[in-house]
């Protein structure tokens, strides 16, 4: 199973820091888009990383069940 | 005695006599003297950095005492910059702190970086913090970004020999992103976040350890639990001085803040849509939704200035590229969003 991680304002939406999903065939950008309609994160401004490292979301990049996707707000308060 | 002084920190192989020459002769700018600010300021100036840069047009509200804790009670209402000053000239009289009671802007940013070596984002909106790594690019300066979410902080360091910047990091988005007046914040975890940014700075300056240059730090402060993520260099945008120009100086579109807009008496227009609360009645106050701005633009004066707001400064950015196509001629946007609205609230009051 991959693991999703989520940060910030998509953890208070998600109402939980992580979960895990199946994957078969999809790519990332797939497994993002049902995110992000399953939870309505379009008005966010959000950035992937796989396997800790930042990514682009456009790239048609593959995803294995051994890998961890976070969905990575940029904070504002100080 | 100077020396009796630093002695601890002296003793630590990785500073040495040289080390404590280098936080001497340190320029070090810090942006925000807030939840933040008042993390990271105690520990540069008891650590004998040499030059202090302390810049916030802010002045010390109640709110804000339960985390910015070099203010007391008696502060309320005094200039944040000055105020923190005087509080850390008194642990040290060697060092040499500069005040500057404005926010930083477009105008201003180029000027006051220029004569520091290191900048220290500590402020409390994007708009600030993608000003901050623009101004830091075209000068060349590295600096310690540090923000924080609720119970979560991020820190990183931007421009750090040519390192990669915090647009490297997060690309300028549209989207919906609360400050702590909105999404609420403990002071621990904001003084978490600001001492880490003081040791990455720490570091920086003596050349020691492992910068987080190119790394994003993401702490928890509910779990303990802290992720490392890595990000790399891109080569767009391309941050000169055309596209620093563009963004800041020849647009005329501007940010301000709302204390700003208050001082100056600029017609503010209220772009929430209706039944939006906290609701705001003030008589500089027009309401005029973002979703029906374009039908109602008969009401406005494309030759008077209008600052606008909204909940978070997303909505009233896309108001004010309306109203800029629409050709006005001065068009602010309010970077503090619901802290914005709240302020107008108190000023409501004080009318009343």
């Amino acid at each position: 199973m991959a693991v999703i991680k989520y940060f910030g304002a998509v953890a208070e939406i998600t109402q939980c820091t992580e979960e895990h999903i199946e994957v078969k065939n999809e790519t990332l950008s797939d497994i993002l888009e049902h995110l992000f309609k399953k939870y309505e994160l379009q008005q966010l401004p959000i950035h992937i990383a796989l396997n800790a490292n930042l990514v682009s979301i456009e790239a048609e990049t593959a995803v294995a069940n051994t890998d961890e996707i976070a969905l990575l707000p940029p904070f504002a308060g100080g | 005695m100077i020396m009796n002084r630093y002695s601890r920190q002296i003793n630590l192989p990785q500073v040495g006599i040289s080390g404590q020459q280098k936080l001497t002769d340190a320029k070090v700018l810090v942006v925000g003297a807030g939840g933040l600010g008042c993390a990271v300021l105690p520990y540069l100036t008891s650590a004998g950095i040499g030059n202090i840069g302390i810049i916030d047009g802010d002045t010390v509200d109640e709110t804000n005492l339960h985390r910015q804790t070099l203010y007391a009670e008696e502060d309320i209402n005094l200039s944040k910059a000055k105020t923190a000053a005087d509080h850390l000239k008194r642990n040290n009289s060697t060092v040499s702190i500069q005040t500057y009671e404005v926010f930083l802007n477009g105008k201003n940013a180029l000027d006051i970086i220029s004569k520091y070596d290191l900048v220290i984002d500590a402020s409390d909106n994007l708009a600030t913090r993608y000003l901050i790594n623009d101004a830091c690019v075209l000068l060349d300066k590295p600096f310690v970004h540090g923000s924080v979410h609720q119970f979560e902080g991020q820190v990183t360091v931007c421009n750090s020999q040519n390192g990669p910047t915090y647009r490297c990091l997060f690309p300028e988005a549209n989207g919906n992103v609360q400050n702590c007046e909105e999404a609420g914040v403990l002071g621990t975890t904001v003084g978490i976040i600001g001492m880490l940014q003081a040791n990455e700075a720490m570091k920086l300056i003596l050349g020691i350890g492992e910068l987080l240059s190119g790394k994003l730090l993401v702490y928890n402060s509910l779990t303990s639990l802290q992720h490392i993520f890595s990000f790399s260099k891109k080569q767009e945008p391309v941050i000169d001085n055309a596209f620093y120009a563009i963004k800041y100086l020849n647009s005329n579109v501007r940010n301000q803040s709302i204390t700003e807009a208050l001082q100056n008496g600029i017609t503010l227009i209220d772009v929430r849509e209706t039944g939006e609360l906290p609701s705001v009645e003030h008589p500089n106050v027009l309401k005029l939704p973002l979703s029906a701005l374009e039908l109602n633009l008969d009401s406005l004066n494309p030759e008077n200035t209008y600052a606008i707001f909204c909940q978070s400064g997303i909505r009233s950015k896309q108001a004010a590229n309306i109203l800029k196509q629409q050709q006005f001629k001065s068009i602010i946007c309010i970077t503090d969003g619901a802290e914005a609205i709240s302020k107008l609230l108190k000023n409501e009051k004080s009318i009343h």
